[in-house]
């Protein structure tokens, strides 16, 4: 399936849970921020928030500024 | 009299806010905030990119101060309060620097759309410091708003160029009953003192700080120089005059 992951599309396998997609890019679990079609997600919800097609999603993290 | 800032109903410690972009490490951030004294911490919100490593800012910034994400990045007010709600979400608390940007050269803010956002997060119950260009009509507008302090621009982000738009401020100080805030611009202690001295109620220091070849001891200047600037603002400058007034009495002069 497609989706689109910080504004670039991916092809998943069909069934991946956020959980698995946030592990899959090997980011740290602590600082991810997960936006997930325009809506915070919680990491306690990752597991169970089974990925469909074209959702969007956002990996966000808080960073040095001013 | 306890000399105390208020900002959105909390006392304020410090009256220098700390920027935390462009620090050489994050490691250096834990030291500068304690030579600084800062409570106000600014932090930014990103993508995430794998390909760049970077260690967790928040990591890095005591329990005890209050983080302030911008929203950098944002080119309208729509796009601000996203990310205003994004960081209140993550757990960031409820501060918000609203910071909007549609002209890459001079990183001038949008003040239209930043009165926007402010109007629309001041609603939703944040404590919102806009970033604003110096203009006493739209200054009028955050307070409004429900912005909790106005935070004018000295001179462009990061230029170090100092307090450009210092007479503009001085308007807003003397017509606006918020406090303001000179955001961006100051390169100096000197003129974090002037600003203080003027009589903003604050200052947020970024670059000047981040950038300097000790930024554990320019914080540290930084810290004196706004406490200077403050006790000159309380205590009263004299009058300026044009020509000389002779300090010693112009009696009893010792001559023939």
């Amino acid at each position: 399936m497609k989706i689109t992951l910080n504004g670039r599309e991916e092809i998943l396998k069909d069934g991946t849970t956020l959980a698995e997609l946030v592990s899959l890019k090997q980011l740290n679990i602590d600082e991810v921020i997960v936006v997930y079609n325009c809506q915070l997600v919680k990491k306690k919800s990752w597991p169970g928030t089974v990925l469909k097609e074209n959702d969007g999603l956002e990996f966000l993290r808080f960073v040095g500024g001013g | 009299m306890k000399d105390v800032l208020i900002i959105g109903g909390k006392e304020v410690s410090s009256r220098l806010f700390l920027g935390t972009g462009k620090f050489s490490s994050h490691r250096l951030i834990p030291e500068v905030i304690r030579a600084t004294g800062s409570q106000v911490v600014t932090v930014a919100l990103r993508r995430i990119d794998p390909e760049y490593e970077e260690e967790n800012i928040v990591s890095y910034v005591s329990g005890e101060c209050i983080l302030m994400p911008n929203t950098s990045g944002a080119r309208n007010a729509e796009e601000a309060v996203r990310i205003a709600r994004v960081a209140r979400a993550a757990g960031c608390g409820n501060w918000v620097k609203i910071e909007v940007i549609a002209d890459n050269r001079y990183l001038l803010p949008d003040n239209y759309e930043t009165v926007k956002a402010t109007e629309i997060l001041a609603a939703e119950g944040f404590v919102v410091l806009p970033y604003m260009s110096p203009d006493l009509t739209t200054a009028k507008k955050l307070v409004e708003a429900g912005a909790a302090a106005v935070m004018p621009l000295g001179s462009p982000i990061g230029s170090n160029r100092g307090l450009r738009t210092r007479e503009l401020i001085r308007i807003l100080i003397e017509e606006i009953p918020l406090p303001i805030i000179v955001d961006a611009g100051i390169g100096r202690p000197s003129e974090a003192a002037e600003a203080m001295e003027m009589g903003v109620a604050a200052v947020l220091v970024n670059t000047a700080i981040a950038t300097a070849s000790d930024p554990v001891a320019m914080g540290r200047s930084f810290k004196l120089a706004v406490e200077a600037g403050r006790i000159a603002h309380l205590a009263g400058p004299g009058e300026t005059h044009e020509y000389a007034q002779a300090s010693s009495p112009l009696t009893g002069f010792l001559r023939d």
